[in-house]
């Protein structure tokens, strides 16, 4: 797990994807202070951070596109299945190493509340913590963009993949305003989620039987719920894409709330992909 | 040292290895050899843990690759038919890696990454980038990579395929010295190559073994009739005539070279064609007249293997199979099928 980091630090440093990453992460939050704290000399830094929030649309994806889809392309990853090194290993230094990567300009954003408060007064405390919130769902993120990076031998492929799936989660709270709330279109929503999902097993798997139960068992549950109490759909999927956003969770940080179920909620997400990168390794041995 | 038991790949509706089964001993250089699609790489890939099996089994040293991976692969070094580099590092760079990997660390990770860098010759670009390297030279850091951790097997796929003749030669060398302290399994299609380096070879065609013996034995099993190329000076009737006392030449079939000269090519038994040079030697010699070059054509493994893998396209059980393939091993000299398509 040492080497896998170690080794992959070196390759992000001798390529410019980690430079890139962290000088667009320092510039955005950069330009953000500029407009903020001092041309609109608001002394909350936690501002800035939700406006650099939409930076992550872009660089998370730039970091993390050739993570494994370079070693598949390049069949260096057959070293990796070769080295008595387990795949949770693999995939877990691969994660630490985008952890790590991600510190960097994160350390030095650290500096700038000090920096402030020497000129006003900065309330620490929740600029500190949206900090730490700003670095939880980065690392969620990173995790998704990890695992979208292990499904594909073609970088600009994940990349491409990656920035629709975070800009979507981006805008998933204004889009959902626009969802139809009643309880059809509700159920017809989650049908589609269903055929997706069976669809996703079954690549995953390569079993029909599997994919086409699961599918089935999903649909059923459904249609009864929907037979016996129709209410339940109501306003599902506009409640449903509300919760799953990433970045709705972060602004109650910047209202000044330590929101522990979204710290929880992000700990969650990357733990889940971790495991669906784990997988998704384990099932090219197994195609 | 390796076990292979009832090895069946499926990749959907292709099976890749079919049933195959053998016995690897410690401290022998061996030859994998098949035509392409044979099912060497899928076969060395399950070996290694890269790929799974649909059946079977596989043992390093009594552990299971499957079951018991760490302790498995710790005994094996593998270089895949694609050499597995990171471009943008330096080989002292990328072995470091790997041996932490392997579980190396500090003092003796520097000795090793030092020593195989040594046996494989390449200290000379150790601060090089990978990416600029020679074709021979990523081969050997392959190689290098797969010493490292001083496992007891080291497994390589295909490691002379687009490398010049020099090159070519160095890499068999190397393997050839490797073969001293490891058992060594290395895979090609090019028959001489496995025939000069190996004690012993397999073939596989069709995902299935259809021999596993030493070279020798397996040119002394399946020999192909002998042959005798002589080439003259002088008209075609001149050679018959000539020749034409001489016993045990079952047939000539003469052929007229755009220099002028004229080459036989006399078919004789295999067992006496030393005394069959001999007579064509006197014969020319009784009448004065000048033999310009003789040649005496032997087989070679590309006789067994073009033999081998036929005889196995058109069997269909097992039993039939290894039937024969013992008939053939007895009857040794055979039709001259083999000897016509060297």
């Amino acid at each position: 797990m040492i080497a896998v980091l170690k080794h992959e630090l070196r390759l992000y440093f001798h390529s410019l994807t980690a430079y890139v990453f962290g000088a667009f992460l320092l510039a955005f939050v950069g330009i953000g202070s500029m407009l903020y704290n001092l041309q609109a000399a608001v002394s909350n830094f936690e501002y800035v951070l939700s406006f650099g929030c939409l930076v992550f649309v872009v660089i998370v994806p730039i970091l993390t596109m050739r993570v494994m889809a370079e070693e598949r392309k390049q069949k260096t990853d057959q070293l990796l299945y070769s080295l008595p090194i387990t795949t949770t290993q693999i995939v877990i230094g691969k994660y630490l190493s985008l952890l790590a990567v991600y510190l960097i300009p994160l350390c030095i954003i650290c500096l700038y509340p000090l920096i402030f408060s020497q000129f006003g007064d900065v309330y620490l405390l929740t600029s500190y913590g949206s900090i730490f919130a700003f670095f939880m769902m980065g690392a969620a993120l990173l995790a998704l963009g990890l695992f979208i990076s292990s499904l594909t031998d073609n970088q600009g492929f994940a990349a491409g993949i990656g920035i629709a799936v975070i800009l979507l989660n981006y805008y998933s709270v204004s889009l959902s305003e626009y969802l139809s709330s009643t309880s059809f279109g509700s159920v017809v929503a989650v049908c589609i989620i269903i055929f997706v999902l069976g669809a996703v097993v079954r690549y995953l798997t390569k079993s029909e039987k599997l994919a086409y139960g699961i599918g089935f068992i999903l649909l059923m549950v459904t249609a009864v719920t929907y037979y016996l109490k129709p209410e339940k759909f109501e306003g599902l999927l506009p409640n449903l894409m509300t919760k799953l956003s990433l970045f709705e969770r972060f602004y109650s940080f910047v209202n000044g709330v330590f929101d522990m179920t979204a710290i929880t909620y992000y700990v969650t997400v990357a733990a889940f992909f971790l495991f669906l990168s784990v997988q998704s390794l384990e099932k090219r041995r197994y195609h | 040292m390796i076990s292979v038991e009832h090895l069946t790949k499926c990749y959907g509706d292709f099976t890749a290895v079919k049933d195959l089964s053998f016995e690897i001993d410690e401290g022998h250089v061996y030859g994998f050899l098949g035509p392409n699609g044979a099912g060497k790489t899928t076969t060395m890939n399950i070996m290694t843990g890269c790929l799974s099996a649909t059946k079977g089994r596989v043992r390093i040293d009594g552990h299971d690759i499957f079951e018991e991976p760490n302790q498995a692969k710790k005994l094996i070094g593998y270089l895949p038919e694609q050499p597995p580099l990171y471009m943008t590092e330096t080989p002292a760079e990328y072995l470091q890696f790997v041996g932490e990997a392997k579980g190396l660390r500090g003092a003796a990770l520097r000795r090793q990454v030092a020593d195989v860098m040594e046996q494989t010759k390449i200290e000379e670009v150790r601060n090089r980038r990978i990416s600029a390297l020679s074709k021979g030279y990523k081969q050997r850091v392959g190689i290098a990579q797969a010493l490292l951790g001083n496992p007891k097997v080291i497994i390589l796929d295909e490691p002379t395929v687009g490398l010049d003749p020099i090159q070519i030669i160095e890499i068999r060398t190397l393997i050839r010295e490797l073969g001293k302290t490891h058992t060594v399994i290395f895979s090609s299609h090019i028959l001489s190559e496995v025939q000069t380096i190996c004690d012993q070879i397999l073939i596989i065609a069709k995902g299935k073994l259809i021999a596993f013996d030493g070279p020798q034995k397996l040119e002394r099993q399946l020999l192909a009739p002998g042959e005798i190329v002589i080439t003259a000076d002088m008209a075609e009737e001149k050679i018959k005539e000539i020749l034409a006392e001489t016993e045990h030449i079952a047939e000539i079939a003469v052929e007229t070279k755009d220099t002028g000269l004229t080459v036989a090519h006399l078919r004789t038994d295999h067992d006496r064609i030393y005394e069959v040079s001999g007579s064509i030697f006197s014969a020319f010699a009784a009448k004065g007249e000048i033999l310009l070059e003789m040649t005496l054509k032997k087989a070679n493994l590309e006789d067994v293997f073009i033999e081998l893998t036929e005889s196995n396209m058109d069997t269909e059980t097992e039993g039939e199979r290894t039937e024969k393939v013992a008939e053939i091993t007895k009857k040794g000299p055979m039709t001259d099928k083999g000897a016509d398509e060297t």
